[in-house]
């Protein structure tokens, strides 16, 4: 791994070991984040997204687990930590993470700085005077109020209560720092401030970001690198500028197809049919080939290579080099995109009850 | 002009806040939130209108409103030329709640988890004493599902709502209250909850509709993305007032009030060529509260055009240009540019 590379991750595949049998939640992730580089990650929910986030974390909580794969961050392979080591090594010092619904995470009893201090306590050796500065710097830093800092949460609007949480995860000065749906419950213009707060952030302090939303068009103003997953998988992985001016991927076309436009009157929005799959028992083949409007007879028979398409990498047969799936291409069957009915009958012969089960748990793990 | 389906005329609706024993002994003055603060607005036939503004300011109150779920404090509100403020007995309730509707925002909530789809479809039905044996009822029922493309409909009459997606429970509530045949919809925020390709998905449906089943919505949203393709008008809401109202394609190509304009900068965009720098968002700070509205203009302190006059004196809508009014003493005169800095 070069020094320009902050974090590596290979073949990465974090499964939920339920009940009902094992839930393909990530599969095959791999990806590379340079230093003070940033990576988007969209999907729709229930797609793996926020399981990528805790895995990097090593805190994926049971019945999940890491089945395989590394990650390798500046130098430590993550996979191998125990618990107690991923505490002290990891997490807050080297990468920290922004909790989606972050205005609910502070205790209302204890004052913002006593929330705010508890993790230089438990990395650094300082006094509760030194911890206070060095708060109060951070505060400063996301455009609040050093005063804050004696505030208690109830005090605080959503937009302030995020700010702190940002400023608490920057305390340790951390590689990466990873936000998972940062701006969600936020309204546009209290969102755009934020927003414009982290990148300006990013620059100052070279922060490498990873960025989780289903939100496209917030991604497109702060991502270097776009990751787009469907089903467990990293779809199409590569320049964010590039992916979003020539989408390769059957699934991203469609996914920027459906943001609706300010700027030009449109009839209909493009929409994707169907519903994500069950991950315990996901389709065959290509995981999209049941809502794809692209979809072959191969793609129902073999999973897809990740193929090279100038400088993007998308996981999809039609870019295949391979000449037996070249000549696949004509063959065709219903897929949902056809058919909307089609695609309740396929649903229909895989066994309703069970399809469902895996949606509910899909939106279970989310959570 | 044509007659508006639905008119409202300085709607108000100002809530009082509770004052505890001691604050009552010392006589101190009532004080209320003005979440809805004298308002105009008609809505005309198959042609949705759409309200968009921050948390907190007033537009689910507006909503609860014309569906009578609250009682306004002033104001009169028209439905197709019947003033509705006058409804006092049950059975007027209940012929103007045939005619209009509501949706709620989370789908995940707004089903009975207890109820099979076909109960939970079954109860307007039963509350308006519509179709006389249980085939009728069914049939009324599929046909709902049908119109809302949940198709074959026989598979989700037996299904609880855990057992179908987002997109589909906010498809059966839309079916609920589409069985009804009501001429007016009011949708608050119906797709907020949903994942953007879902979200899509709903929103043609419910536009489909439009022209199959007469229907007209009032839109309540915060995403002022979608109302270009949903809506025909639009109402900007700040603080309990409407400060720009007029047709979707004239408020947004050509903002007059610089709330409007604040607005469409936050906004964000997939293209990543343009809104790669810091944008310059005109406004700071957060939404006051709605117990004490700023004095003159209730924007002012947050407005970067603000002058002297606009702290003393309330601005008087102002028309930019046809059916599009914009409540600021500048509307008209203030540039904007949309393009991001940097």
């Amino acid at each position: 791994m070069d020094s320009d590379t902050v974090l590596k991750v290979d073949e990465l595949s974090t499964h939920y070991l339920t009940s009902d049998g094992e839930v393909f939640a990530l599969d095959d992730a791999s990806f590379e984040l340079k230093r003070g580089g940033s990576i988007g990650i969209a999907g729709e929910s229930g797609c793996g997204k926020s399981t990528l986030a805790f895995s990097l974390l090593n805190q994926v909580q049971p019945p999940g687990e890491i089945m395989s794969g590394s990650i390798n961050l500046d130098g430590i392979e993550v996979t191998n930590l125990s618990e107690k080591e991923a505490r002290r090594k990891i997490r807050w010092k080297k990468v920290s993470m922004v909790f989606q619904g972050a205005m609910e995470i502070m205790t209302p009893v204890y004052s913002v700085g006593h929330q705010m201090k508890e993790p230089l306590k438990y990395h650094k050796d300082i006094t509760g005077e030194e911890a206070r500065k060095i708060c109060e710097k951070y505060l400063e830093l996301v455009n609040l109020e050093p005063g804050i800092f004696d505030r208690y949460p109830h005090e605080l609007s959503g937009g302030q209560k995020q700010r702190v949480i940002i400023a608490t995860a920057l305390l340790l000065e951390p590689d990466i720092v990873i936000l998972d749906e940062p701006t969600t419950a936020l309204d546009v213009v209290v969102e755009a401030r934020i927003m414009n707060d982290l990148k300006r952030l990013r620059r100052e302090l070279d922060i490498s970001m990873i960025f989780i939303t289903h939100d496209l068009s917030i991604l497109a103003e702060v991502s270097d690198e776009l990751a787009i997953m469907y089903a467990g998988w990293i779809v199409e992985f590569g320049d964010a500028n590039k992916i979003y001016k020539d989408p390769k991927h059957p699934y991203t076309e469609k996914l920027m197809a459906a943001i609706p436009d300010i700027r030009t009157d449109i009839d209909r929005l493009e929409y994707i049919p169907g519903v994500p799959p069950n991950l315990v028992n996901p389709p065959s083949g290509c995981r999209f080939h049941p809502r794809c409007h692209k979809a072959m007879e191969v793609c129902r028979e073999m999973e897809p290579k990740t193929h090279n398409v100038e400088g993007v990498k998308v996981k999809c047969h039609l870019y295949s080099e391979d000449e037996s799936i070249a000549e696949s291409r004509e063959a065709t069957y219903e897929t949902a995109y056809e058919d909307e009915m089609a695609a309740e009958a396929y649903e229909g012969e895989k066994g309703t009850e069970e399809v469902e089960d895996g949606l509910e748990e899909a939106e279970v793990m989310e959570e | 002009m044509p007659k508006p389906l639905f008119k409202a005329r300085n709607l108000t609706k100002h809530f009082e806040i509770t004052q505890g024993f001691f604050q009552k002994l010392r006589f101190k003055e009532k004080q209320y939130v003005k979440a809805v603060d004298g308002i105009d607005f008609d809505i005309y036939w198959k042609q949705n209108f759409s309200v968009v503004g921050e948390s907190g300011c007033g537009k689910t109150t507006i909503g609860k409103l014309m569906m009578r779920l609250l009682e306004e404090t002033e104001g009169d509100m028209w439905m197709k030329g019947k003033n509705i403020t006058e409804i006092k007995t049950r059975e007027q309730l209940k012929a103007y709640r045939r005619q209009t509707q509501i949706i709620y925002q989370d789908p995940f909530s707004a089903l009975d988890p207890r109820h099979r789809v076909r109960t939970i479809l079954e109860e307007p039905l039963d509350i308006h004493d519509l179709g006389d044996t249980r085939e009728e009822r069914t049939d009324m029922i599929m046909e709902a599902l049908e119109e809302v493309r949940l198709t074959p409909p026989e598979k989700f009459l037996r299904r609880y709502p855990h057992m179908i997606s987002g997109g589909q429970k906010q498809r059966v509530s839309l079916a609920r209250a589409m069985i009804l045949n009501p001429d007016f919809i009011v949708a608050d925020e119906p797709v907020s909850m949903l994942d953007v390709s879902v979200r899509a998905e709903v929103l043609n449906l419910m536009k489909d509709l439009i022209d199959e089943e007469d229907v007209t919505y009032f839109y309540i949203t915060h995403d002022i993305s979608t109302t270009r393709f949903f809506t025909d008008y639009i109402g900007v809401m700040y603080l309990g007032d409407l400060v720009e109202k007029g047709k979707v394609g004239d408020v947004l190509d050509n903002p007059s009030h610089p709330y409007t304009q604040a607005l469409l900068v936050a906004v964000p965009e997939a293209d990543p060529e343009r809104v790669r720098g810091e944008k310059k968002v005109p406004i700071s700070g957060e939404i006051p509260s709605g117990t004490n509205i700023p004095s003159g203009c209730r924007f002012h302190p947050r407005c970067p055009h603000a002058e002297q006059i606009c702290s003393e004196k309330e601005p008087e809508p102002r028309e930019v240009e046809k059916e599009h009014t914009a409540k600021c003493h500048f509307a008209g005169e203030i540039d904007f540019d949309l393009d991001v800095a940097k």
